[in-house]
């Protein structure tokens, strides 16, 4: 039920945001589509909040107070790229490599997050999340690496910060 | 703002401008999904918010709620590129696509 009520206000405030227009028709035209699509596929959005972690409005505020972190390391690793790419001598500066490391994040989005955030940070593109078959070791990122120190700089600060966003708080 | 707007604008296009060089400097297909990407998460990012400033010379509801709509854009071009960059890297080493190493002549 909570799910289905956040997954309608954040259909509305997204109806609101491109209609633009805030007369009864309208409104109750987007409250109509709201309802329905809520009705149809409320469970697409927060999957995992039916379960143990319940708390969606903690991982918004989480993930909100994660942007900045992000933005600023998407510019500083584009510079160091835009640096190597500008350098007369690029092809001895990179050393492309693909890299194994495991991480301690449990929840899927919480593994999504922090993959897309490794490919989003230019220098390294996040290849695939194994999934240990036996269920004894955590998972294991495969990350493809423009240079050695863009992979020196993986798990490290990114991961726990993820962790202090979108990891249940155990202690 | 307008003028900020414009540097907004010019930085963006300038690292487009290093993506592309990247795009034809680099020696093989990873490599150059690099330079792809830094282009698609900082340069356009930058250009969005240069014309979401653009937009706003005259401050009245209709066009924040305009700008808001071209921040959108941003929004999602992080959601997608991040996620196509992933699966053409993924789709290549699937296939078998070599990937170019230090010291490795062809």
């Amino acid at each position: 039920m909570k799910t289905k009520i956040a997954t309608f206000f954040i259909m509305l405030a997204f109806w609101l945001v491109l209609s633009g227009m805030f007369d009864g028709f309208h409104l109750s035209l987007g409250i109509l589509c709201c309802l329905l699509v809520t009705h149809f596929s409320h469970d697409l959005l927060f999957p995992e909040t039916t379960g143990v972690h319940g708390n969606w409005l903690r991982d918004i505020i989480g993930v909100l107070l994660y942007l900045p972190y992000l933005l600023w390391q998407v510019l500083i690793a584009n510079l160091q790229v835009a640096w190597i790419v500008l350098h007369p001598r690029a092809l001895e500066m990179i050393d492309p490599h693909i890299f194994r490391f495991y991480t301690k994040l449990t929840r899927p989005i919480a593994k999504v997050a922090f993959a897309q955030s490794i490919t989003l940070t230019p220098g390294t593109i996040t290849i695939n999340i194994y999934r240990d078959p036996a269920g004894e070791k955590p998972d294991q990122f495969a990350v493809y690496a423009l240079t050695r120190e863009a992979a020196a700089a993986l798990p490290g600060d990114m991961e726990s910060r993820i962790a202090k966003a979108l990891e249940p708080a155990n202690g | 703002m307008t003028t900020a707007a414009i540097v907004f604008i010019l930085a963006g296009i300038f690292f487009f401008f290093v993506g592309v060089v990247g795009i034809l400097r680099f020696p093989d297909f990873y490599t150059r999904l690099h330079a792809a990407g830094k282009a698609d998460s900082l340069a356009a990012v930058l250009v969005v918010i240069g014309v979401a400033l653009y937009n706003l010379q005259e401050i009245n509801p209709g066009n924040i709620l305009v700008s808001i709509k071209i921040i959108l854009i941003a929004v999602f071009i992080y959601m997608a590129s991040a996620t196509a960059t992933h699966a053409l890297t993924k789709g290549a080493l699937v296939v078998g696509v070599e990937p170019w190493e230090k010291g490795k002549k062809k």
